[in-house]
Protein backbone atom coordinates (compact mmCIF):
# COMPACT_ATOMS: atom_id res chain seq x y z
CA UNK A 1 0.00 0.00 0.00
CA UNK A 2 2.92 2.78 0.55
CA UNK A 3 3.87 2.15 -2.69
CA UNK A 4 0.68 4.20 -3.75
CA UNK A 5 2.92 7.12 -3.50
CA UNK A 6 3.99 6.10 -7.20
CA UNK A 7 0.92 7.32 -8.63
CA UNK A 8 1.13 11.29 -7.29
CA UNK A 9 4.63 11.12 -7.47
CA UNK A 10 5.00 9.66 -10.71
CA UNK A 11 1.78 12.12 -11.92
CA UNK A 12 3.30 15.54 -10.92
CA UNK A 13 6.42 14.55 -12.70
CA UNK A 14 4.69 13.45 -16.10
CA UNK A 15 3.11 16.47 -15.79
CA UNK A 16 6.45 19.02 -14.94
CA UNK A 17 7.90 16.98 -17.60
CA UNK A 18 5.39 18.13 -20.02
CA UNK A 19 5.03 21.69 -19.06
CA UNK A 20 8.06 22.63 -17.34
CA UNK A 21 11.00 20.27 -18.02
CA UNK A 22 10.28 20.25 -21.63
CA UNK A 23 10.80 24.09 -22.17
CA UNK A 24 14.03 24.18 -20.27
CA UNK A 25 16.11 23.07 -23.73
CA UNK A 26 19.96 23.04 -24.25
CA UNK A 27 19.81 23.05 -27.95
CA UNK A 28 17.07 20.73 -28.98
CA UNK A 29 17.73 18.54 -25.82
CA UNK A 30 15.96 18.38 -22.60
CA UNK A 31 16.66 16.62 -18.95
CA UNK A 32 13.73 13.06 -18.27
CA UNK A 33 12.62 13.74 -15.56
CA UNK A 34 11.02 10.42 -15.55
CA UNK A 35 14.02 8.39 -16.14
CA UNK A 36 15.64 10.20 -12.78
CA UNK A 37 13.03 9.47 -10.59
CA UNK A 38 13.39 5.84 -11.48
CA UNK A 39 17.09 5.64 -11.71
CA UNK A 40 16.96 7.40 -7.63
CA UNK A 41 14.17 5.41 -6.88
CA UNK A 42 15.94 1.97 -8.04
CA UNK A 43 19.32 2.81 -6.61
CA UNK A 44 17.92 2.93 -2.93
CA UNK A 45 18.70 -0.06 -0.60
CA UNK A 46 15.51 -0.54 0.99
CA UNK A 47 13.48 -0.13 -2.22
CA UNK A 48 11.52 -3.50 -3.61
CA UNK A 49 9.47 -1.87 -5.84
CA UNK A 50 11.38 -0.01 -8.57
CA UNK A 51 9.87 -2.63 -10.98
CA UNK A 52 6.39 -1.21 -10.46
CA UNK A 53 7.14 2.00 -10.28
CA UNK A 54 8.29 1.87 -13.81
CA UNK A 55 5.42 0.24 -15.27
CA UNK A 56 3.45 2.79 -13.41
CA UNK A 57 5.65 5.28 -15.25
CA UNK A 58 5.15 3.87 -19.08
CA UNK A 59 1.87 3.90 -18.53
CA UNK A 60 1.58 7.28 -17.61
CA UNK A 61 3.96 8.58 -20.21
CA UNK A 62 2.80 6.78 -22.79
CA UNK A 63 -0.45 7.98 -21.87
CA UNK A 64 0.55 11.50 -23.00
CA UNK A 65 3.31 10.74 -25.42
CA UNK A 66 3.37 9.90 -28.94
CA UNK A 67 6.55 8.09 -28.63
CA UNK A 68 6.16 4.30 -29.44
CA UNK A 69 5.42 1.97 -26.35
CA UNK A 70 8.56 -0.44 -26.58
CA UNK A 71 10.70 2.37 -26.55
CA UNK A 72 9.33 3.38 -23.27
CA UNK A 73 9.23 0.20 -21.73
CA UNK A 74 12.17 -1.11 -22.82
CA UNK A 75 13.88 1.87 -21.82
CA UNK A 76 12.64 2.62 -18.60
CA UNK A 77 12.46 -1.62 -17.81
CA UNK A 78 16.60 -1.18 -18.82
CA UNK A 79 17.18 2.03 -16.65
CA UNK A 80 15.43 0.20 -13.37
CA UNK A 81 17.44 -3.33 -14.09
CA UNK A 82 21.06 -1.00 -14.42
CA UNK A 83 20.39 0.79 -11.35
CA UNK A 84 19.52 -2.68 -9.47
CA UNK A 85 22.55 -4.26 -10.47
CA UNK A 86 24.54 -1.06 -9.73
CA UNK A 87 22.96 -0.56 -6.47
CA UNK A 88 24.66 -4.48 -5.54
CA UNK A 89 28.09 -3.58 -6.32
CA UNK A 90 28.55 0.08 -5.76
CA UNK A 91 25.98 0.28 -3.18
CA UNK A 92 29.12 2.85 -1.13
CA UNK A 93 29.67 5.25 -3.39
CA UNK A 94 25.48 6.12 -4.26
CA UNK A 95 26.07 9.52 -6.32
CA UNK A 96 28.40 7.18 -8.33
CA UNK A 97 26.07 4.81 -9.43
CA UNK A 98 23.69 7.38 -9.96
CA UNK A 99 25.37 9.37 -12.45
CA UNK A 100 26.46 5.83 -14.31
CA UNK A 101 23.23 5.03 -14.55
CA UNK A 102 21.70 7.90 -15.26
CA UNK A 103 24.68 8.29 -18.18
CA UNK A 104 24.14 5.12 -19.32
CA UNK A 105 20.49 4.64 -19.47
CA UNK A 106 20.42 8.05 -21.44
CA UNK A 107 22.48 6.58 -23.88
CA UNK A 108 20.51 3.41 -23.94
CA UNK A 109 17.19 5.11 -23.83
CA UNK A 110 18.16 7.48 -26.63
CA UNK A 111 20.05 4.74 -29.40
CA UNK A 112 17.07 2.70 -28.60
CA UNK A 113 14.24 5.70 -29.42
CA UNK A 114 16.49 6.82 -32.49
CA UNK A 115 16.60 3.08 -33.46
CA UNK A 116 12.95 1.95 -33.43
CA UNK A 117 11.90 5.76 -35.23
CA UNK A 118 13.85 5.49 -37.56
CA UNK A 119 12.44 1.64 -38.73
CA UNK A 120 9.12 3.56 -37.80
CA UNK A 121 10.27 5.93 -40.83
CA UNK A 122 11.20 9.28 -38.94
CA UNK A 123 14.22 10.08 -40.95
CA UNK A 124 16.64 10.84 -38.26
CA UNK A 125 20.28 11.63 -38.87
CA UNK A 126 22.46 10.14 -36.39
CA UNK A 127 24.89 12.97 -36.01
CA UNK A 128 22.14 15.07 -35.11
CA UNK A 129 20.58 13.07 -32.96
CA UNK A 130 23.70 12.60 -30.93
CA UNK A 131 24.59 16.44 -30.93
CA UNK A 132 21.20 18.28 -30.49
CA UNK A 133 19.61 15.51 -28.43
CA UNK A 134 21.41 12.90 -26.45
CA UNK A 135 24.49 15.04 -25.48
CA UNK A 136 22.59 18.34 -24.21
CA UNK A 137 19.91 15.82 -22.73
CA UNK A 138 22.96 13.87 -21.15
CA UNK A 139 24.54 17.06 -19.55
CA UNK A 140 20.92 18.41 -18.38
CA UNK A 141 20.09 14.90 -16.71
CA UNK A 142 23.42 14.42 -15.02
CA UNK A 143 22.83 17.98 -13.66
CA UNK A 144 19.49 16.84 -11.96
CA UNK A 145 20.57 13.82 -10.94
CA UNK A 146 22.19 15.21 -7.43
CA UNK A 147 18.95 17.01 -6.26
CA UNK A 148 16.44 13.86 -7.56
CA UNK A 149 18.48 11.73 -6.48
CA UNK A 150 18.48 13.12 -2.31
CA UNK A 151 14.87 13.71 -2.87
CA UNK A 152 14.49 10.28 -3.55
CA UNK A 153 16.55 9.31 -0.78
CA UNK A 154 14.26 10.99 1.35
CA UNK A 155 11.41 9.45 0.12
CA UNK A 156 12.82 6.48 0.62
CA UNK A 157 13.44 6.90 3.99
CA UNK A 158 9.92 8.28 4.53
CA UNK A 159 8.56 5.31 2.97
CA UNK A 160 10.53 2.19 4.48
CA UNK A 161 11.50 3.76 8.00
CA UNK A 162 14.72 2.36 9.25
CA UNK A 163 13.72 0.54 12.24
CA UNK A 164 10.96 -1.46 10.19
CA UNK A 165 13.41 -2.86 7.78
CA UNK A 166 15.62 -3.72 10.86
CA UNK B 1 4.91 99.83 61.11
CA UNK B 2 6.45 96.39 61.89
CA UNK B 3 9.08 94.75 59.36
CA UNK B 4 6.80 92.60 57.86
CA UNK B 5 4.61 95.47 55.99
CA UNK B 6 8.40 97.53 55.75
CA UNK B 7 9.37 94.36 53.56
CA UNK B 8 6.50 94.04 51.74
CA UNK B 9 6.70 97.95 50.98
CA UNK B 10 10.20 97.22 49.54
CA UNK B 11 9.41 94.55 47.46
CA UNK B 12 6.57 96.53 46.01
CA UNK B 13 8.79 99.50 45.50
CA UNK B 14 11.92 97.53 44.21
CA UNK B 15 8.92 95.46 41.50
CA UNK B 16 7.54 98.99 40.63
CA UNK B 17 10.93 100.36 40.09
CA UNK B 18 11.94 97.74 38.00
CA UNK B 19 8.16 97.55 36.13
CA UNK B 20 9.09 101.28 35.47
CA UNK B 21 12.33 100.75 34.33
CA UNK B 22 11.35 98.38 32.01
CA UNK B 23 8.51 100.35 31.01
CA UNK B 24 10.87 102.96 30.08
CA UNK B 25 12.88 100.67 27.81
CA UNK B 26 15.99 100.99 30.40
CA UNK B 27 15.80 96.95 30.56
CA UNK B 28 15.81 95.82 27.29
CA UNK B 29 19.45 94.39 27.15
CA UNK B 30 19.21 92.96 30.54
CA UNK B 31 15.89 91.30 29.31
CA UNK B 32 17.34 89.88 26.21
CA UNK B 33 20.15 88.66 28.12
CA UNK B 34 17.99 86.72 30.42
CA UNK B 35 15.47 85.36 27.60
CA UNK B 36 18.80 84.19 25.64
CA UNK B 37 19.58 82.20 28.71
CA UNK B 38 15.69 80.90 29.39
CA UNK B 39 15.49 79.69 25.84
CA UNK B 40 19.08 77.88 26.06
CA UNK B 41 18.00 76.15 29.19
CA UNK B 42 14.68 76.10 27.94
CA UNK B 43 16.06 73.81 24.61
CA UNK B 44 18.61 72.21 26.65
CA UNK B 45 15.50 70.61 28.93
CA UNK B 46 13.62 70.19 25.67
CA UNK B 47 16.25 68.09 23.61
CA UNK B 48 17.29 65.91 26.82
CA UNK B 49 13.30 65.25 27.21
CA UNK B 50 12.71 64.35 23.68
CA UNK B 51 15.92 61.81 23.73
CA UNK B 52 14.60 60.25 26.45
CA UNK B 53 10.74 60.37 25.24
CA UNK B 54 12.30 58.55 22.44
CA UNK B 55 14.63 55.53 23.77
CA UNK B 56 11.72 55.15 26.20
CA UNK B 57 9.18 54.73 23.36
CA UNK B 58 11.24 53.57 20.52
CA UNK B 59 10.93 49.99 21.05
CA UNK B 60 6.98 50.27 20.82
CA UNK B 61 7.88 52.19 17.71
CA UNK B 62 10.29 49.03 16.51
CA UNK B 63 7.74 46.74 16.75
CA UNK B 64 4.47 48.70 15.15
CA UNK B 65 7.13 49.68 12.21
CA UNK B 66 8.11 45.90 11.52
CA UNK B 67 4.29 45.07 11.53
CA UNK B 68 3.33 48.06 9.12
CA UNK B 69 6.79 46.90 7.13
CA UNK B 70 5.22 43.20 6.90
CA UNK B 71 1.87 44.42 6.19
CA UNK B 72 3.11 46.70 3.24
CA UNK B 73 5.09 44.07 1.84
CA UNK B 74 2.52 41.57 1.96
CA UNK B 75 0.26 43.98 -0.02
CA UNK B 76 3.20 44.79 -2.72
CA UNK B 77 3.55 40.98 -3.58
CA UNK B 78 -0.28 41.29 -3.95
CA UNK B 79 -0.27 43.84 -6.30
CA UNK B 80 2.82 42.26 -7.87
CA UNK B 81 1.15 38.78 -8.07
CA UNK B 82 -2.13 41.39 -9.35
CA UNK B 83 0.17 43.10 -11.71
CA UNK B 84 1.52 39.99 -13.34
CA UNK B 85 -2.08 38.48 -13.65
CA UNK B 86 -3.15 41.43 -15.40
CA UNK B 87 0.09 41.30 -17.90
CA UNK B 88 -1.05 37.67 -19.03
CA UNK B 89 -4.71 38.42 -19.23
CA UNK B 90 -3.74 41.53 -21.97
CA UNK B 91 -1.38 39.05 -23.41
CA UNK B 92 -4.03 36.50 -23.87
CA UNK B 93 -6.11 39.34 -24.98
CA UNK B 94 -3.96 40.64 -27.56
CA UNK B 95 -3.56 36.75 -28.85
CA UNK B 96 -7.18 36.37 -29.16
CA UNK B 97 -8.14 39.46 -30.80
CA UNK B 98 -5.27 38.30 -33.36
CA UNK B 99 -7.07 35.22 -33.46
CA UNK B 100 -10.62 36.42 -33.74
CA UNK B 101 -9.12 38.84 -37.00
CA UNK B 102 -8.01 35.64 -38.31
CA UNK B 103 -10.92 33.75 -38.46
CA UNK B 104 -13.37 37.11 -39.15
CA UNK B 105 -11.09 37.36 -42.30
CA UNK B 106 -11.25 33.15 -42.78
CA UNK B 107 -14.75 33.15 -42.73
CA UNK B 108 -14.93 29.78 -44.75
CA UNK B 109 -13.46 27.81 -41.47
CA UNK B 110 -15.26 27.12 -38.17
CA UNK B 111 -12.27 27.30 -35.24
CA UNK B 112 -12.36 26.63 -32.24
CA UNK B 113 -9.81 28.20 -29.68
CA UNK B 114 -7.18 25.76 -27.27
CA UNK B 115 -4.61 26.79 -24.93
CA UNK B 116 -1.40 25.01 -25.25
CA UNK B 117 -0.78 22.77 -21.67
CA UNK B 118 2.37 20.89 -22.20
CA UNK B 119 4.66 19.35 -24.68
CA UNK B 120 5.57 15.82 -25.51
CA UNK B 121 7.71 14.46 -22.98
CA UNK B 122 10.60 13.23 -25.47
CA UNK B 123 12.84 15.35 -27.13
CA UNK B 124 12.68 13.10 -30.24
CA UNK B 125 9.03 14.72 -30.98
CA UNK B 126 7.92 17.33 -31.49
CA UNK B 127 3.77 17.71 -30.54
CA UNK B 128 1.87 19.79 -28.24
CA UNK B 129 -1.19 18.93 -26.34
CA UNK B 130 -4.30 21.35 -25.90
CA UNK B 131 -6.67 22.06 -24.12
CA UNK B 132 -9.82 20.56 -26.10
CA UNK B 133 -10.87 17.40 -27.20
CA UNK B 134 -13.55 15.36 -28.09
CA UNK B 135 -16.22 16.87 -25.53
CA UNK B 136 -15.69 20.02 -28.34
CA UNK B 137 -16.58 17.93 -31.01
CA UNK B 138 -11.97 17.72 -31.78
CA UNK B 139 -11.49 15.02 -34.10
CA UNK B 140 -8.37 13.37 -35.42
CA UNK B 141 -6.40 14.90 -38.48
CA UNK B 142 -8.02 18.33 -37.71
CA UNK B 143 -5.42 21.19 -38.74
CA UNK B 144 -4.36 23.33 -36.31
CA UNK B 145 -3.57 27.15 -37.06
CA UNK B 146 -2.68 30.40 -35.39
CA UNK B 147 -3.26 33.87 -37.04
CA UNK B 148 0.25 33.50 -38.47
CA UNK B 149 0.13 29.98 -40.26
CA UNK B 150 -0.22 26.68 -40.36
CA UNK B 151 0.67 24.79 -36.55
CA UNK B 152 -0.04 21.22 -37.37
CA UNK B 153 -2.64 18.22 -37.10
CA UNK B 154 -4.81 16.43 -34.25
CA UNK B 155 -2.77 13.25 -33.94
CA UNK B 156 -4.67 11.83 -30.92
CA UNK B 157 -7.60 13.00 -28.72
CA UNK B 158 -9.26 11.96 -25.27
CA UNK B 159 -12.08 13.74 -24.15
CA UNK B 160 -11.11 17.45 -22.70
CA UNK B 161 -7.19 17.22 -24.60
CA UNK B 162 -6.11 16.28 -27.80
CA UNK B 163 -2.09 16.22 -29.07
CA UNK B 164 -1.16 17.92 -32.06
CA UNK B 165 1.91 17.14 -34.43
CA UNK B 166 3.30 19.89 -35.47
CA UNK B 167 4.80 21.07 -38.68
CA UNK B 168 8.05 20.59 -37.50
CA UNK B 169 7.90 17.25 -35.99
CA UNK B 170 11.10 14.77 -37.54
CA UNK B 171 7.78 12.80 -39.22
CA UNK B 172 6.22 15.59 -40.37
CA UNK B 173 5.37 15.64 -44.38
CA UNK B 174 2.91 17.97 -45.96
CA UNK B 175 2.33 18.70 -49.63
CA UNK B 176 2.65 22.36 -50.36
CA UNK B 177 2.60 24.99 -52.66
CA UNK B 178 5.15 27.61 -53.96
CA UNK B 179 2.82 30.69 -54.70
CA UNK B 180 5.15 32.68 -56.65
CA UNK B 181 7.19 29.43 -58.37
CA UNK B 182 3.51 28.07 -59.38
CA UNK B 183 4.77 24.73 -58.47
CA UNK B 184 4.63 21.78 -56.02
CA UNK B 185 6.79 20.50 -52.83
CA UNK B 186 6.83 18.87 -50.17
CA UNK B 187 7.78 20.16 -46.25
CA UNK B 188 9.61 18.05 -43.85
CA UNK B 189 10.69 18.66 -40.04
CA UNK B 190 13.93 18.06 -38.66
CA UNK B 191 15.19 17.24 -35.03
CA UNK B 192 16.23 20.88 -34.70
CA UNK B 193 12.63 22.18 -35.05
CA UNK B 194 13.47 23.65 -38.35
CA UNK B 195 11.51 22.66 -41.42
CA UNK B 196 12.55 22.58 -45.04
CA UNK B 197 11.49 21.86 -48.47
CA UNK B 198 12.19 19.00 -50.57
CA UNK B 199 11.43 17.80 -54.19
CA UNK B 200 10.54 21.04 -55.90
CA UNK B 201 10.79 20.41 -59.39
CA UNK B 202 14.59 21.61 -61.15
CA UNK B 203 12.40 23.79 -63.80
CA UNK B 204 10.66 25.46 -61.05
CA UNK B 205 12.75 29.20 -60.21
CA UNK B 206 12.29 29.56 -56.57
CA UNK B 207 13.40 32.62 -54.95
CA UNK B 208 14.18 33.83 -51.31
CA UNK B 209 11.37 35.38 -49.76
CA UNK B 210 8.82 33.33 -51.88
CA UNK B 211 5.42 32.46 -49.94
CA UNK B 212 4.32 28.90 -49.33
CA UNK B 213 1.38 27.54 -48.58
CA UNK B 214 -0.68 24.27 -47.64
CA UNK B 215 -1.46 22.80 -51.62
CA UNK B 216 -4.69 20.59 -50.13
CA UNK B 217 -3.38 17.61 -52.17
CA UNK B 218 -3.62 14.20 -50.36
CA UNK B 219 -6.65 15.70 -48.36
CA UNK B 220 -4.57 15.90 -45.17
CA UNK B 221 -5.03 19.71 -45.14
CA UNK B 222 -7.15 22.45 -46.90
CA UNK B 223 -5.23 24.72 -49.42
CA UNK B 224 -4.09 28.26 -48.86
CA UNK B 225 -3.02 27.85 -45.19
CA UNK B 226 0.17 30.14 -44.90
CA UNK B 227 3.41 27.96 -43.54
CA UNK B 228 6.25 30.35 -44.17
CA UNK B 229 8.94 31.72 -46.83
CA UNK B 230 11.57 30.74 -48.80
CA UNK B 231 15.49 31.28 -46.89
CA UNK B 232 17.90 29.83 -49.08
CA UNK B 233 17.67 27.51 -51.82
CA UNK B 234 20.06 24.70 -53.14
CA UNK B 235 19.91 23.61 -56.41
CA UNK B 236 22.70 20.90 -57.98
CA UNK B 237 22.62 19.94 -61.08
CA UNK B 238 22.95 15.67 -60.45
CA UNK B 239 19.75 15.48 -58.09
CA UNK B 240 16.66 15.15 -58.90
CA UNK B 241 14.89 17.85 -56.78
CA UNK B 242 15.39 21.08 -55.28
CA UNK B 243 15.69 21.66 -51.87
CA UNK B 244 15.07 24.89 -49.86
CA UNK B 245 15.07 26.12 -45.89
CA UNK B 246 12.30 28.22 -44.56
CA UNK B 247 11.49 30.23 -42.07
CA UNK B 248 8.06 29.44 -40.64
CA UNK B 249 5.38 31.88 -40.00
CA UNK B 250 4.20 30.52 -36.88
CA UNK B 251 6.76 31.00 -33.30
CA UNK B 252 6.99 27.42 -32.39
CA UNK B 253 8.74 28.20 -29.24
CA UNK B 254 5.85 30.81 -27.95
CA UNK B 255 2.96 28.49 -29.31
CA UNK B 256 0.15 29.79 -26.64
CA UNK B 257 -3.35 29.52 -27.82
CA UNK B 258 -3.67 27.81 -30.47
CA UNK B 259 -7.46 27.76 -33.51
CA UNK B 260 -8.63 24.10 -34.47
CA UNK B 261 -9.91 24.03 -38.00
CA UNK B 262 -13.43 22.21 -37.11
CA UNK B 263 -15.23 22.00 -40.12
CA UNK B 264 -12.66 20.45 -42.09
CA UNK B 265 -12.49 16.38 -42.36
CA UNK B 266 -9.26 14.71 -43.70
CA UNK B 267 -9.40 12.74 -46.19
CA UNK B 268 -7.74 9.01 -46.31
CA UNK B 269 -6.41 8.20 -49.75
CA UNK B 270 -4.74 5.40 -48.74
CA UNK B 271 -7.22 2.77 -50.45
CA UNK B 272 -7.07 4.61 -53.29
CA UNK B 273 -2.81 4.55 -53.46
CA UNK B 274 -1.81 1.51 -56.10
CA UNK B 275 -0.17 -1.36 -53.47
CA UNK B 276 2.91 -2.51 -54.54
CA UNK B 277 2.51 -5.97 -54.68
CA UNK B 278 0.57 -7.79 -57.16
Amino acid sequence: MRNIVAFPLLGLAVILQSSIVSEMRLLSGYADLILLILAAWALQERVDSAWHWAAVACLMVGYISSMPWPILVIGYLAVVFMARILQRRVWQAPLLAMFSVVFLGTLFMHLLSFAILRILGTPFLFDDVMGLITLPGLLLNMLFSIPVYAFMRSLAHWVYPFEEYE
Amino acid sequence: MNSRSLQTTIVFLIMGGILALALGGYLGSASRQFGDVLIDIQTWVSTRFLGFQDFVTAPRDIVSLRQRNAELETQVSQLQAQLIEMQQRVNETEILAALVDFSRTNPESTYKAATVIGRDPSPFLHYIIINRGSNDDIRRGMPVVTNQGLVGRIDAVIADAARVQLITDPASAINVYLQNADTSAVLFGSVTGDISLDMISQNAVVDAGDLILTSGLGGGFPSDLIIGKVITIRTLEFELFQQATIQPAVDFTRLEIVLVITNFRPVDISPLVPSTSP
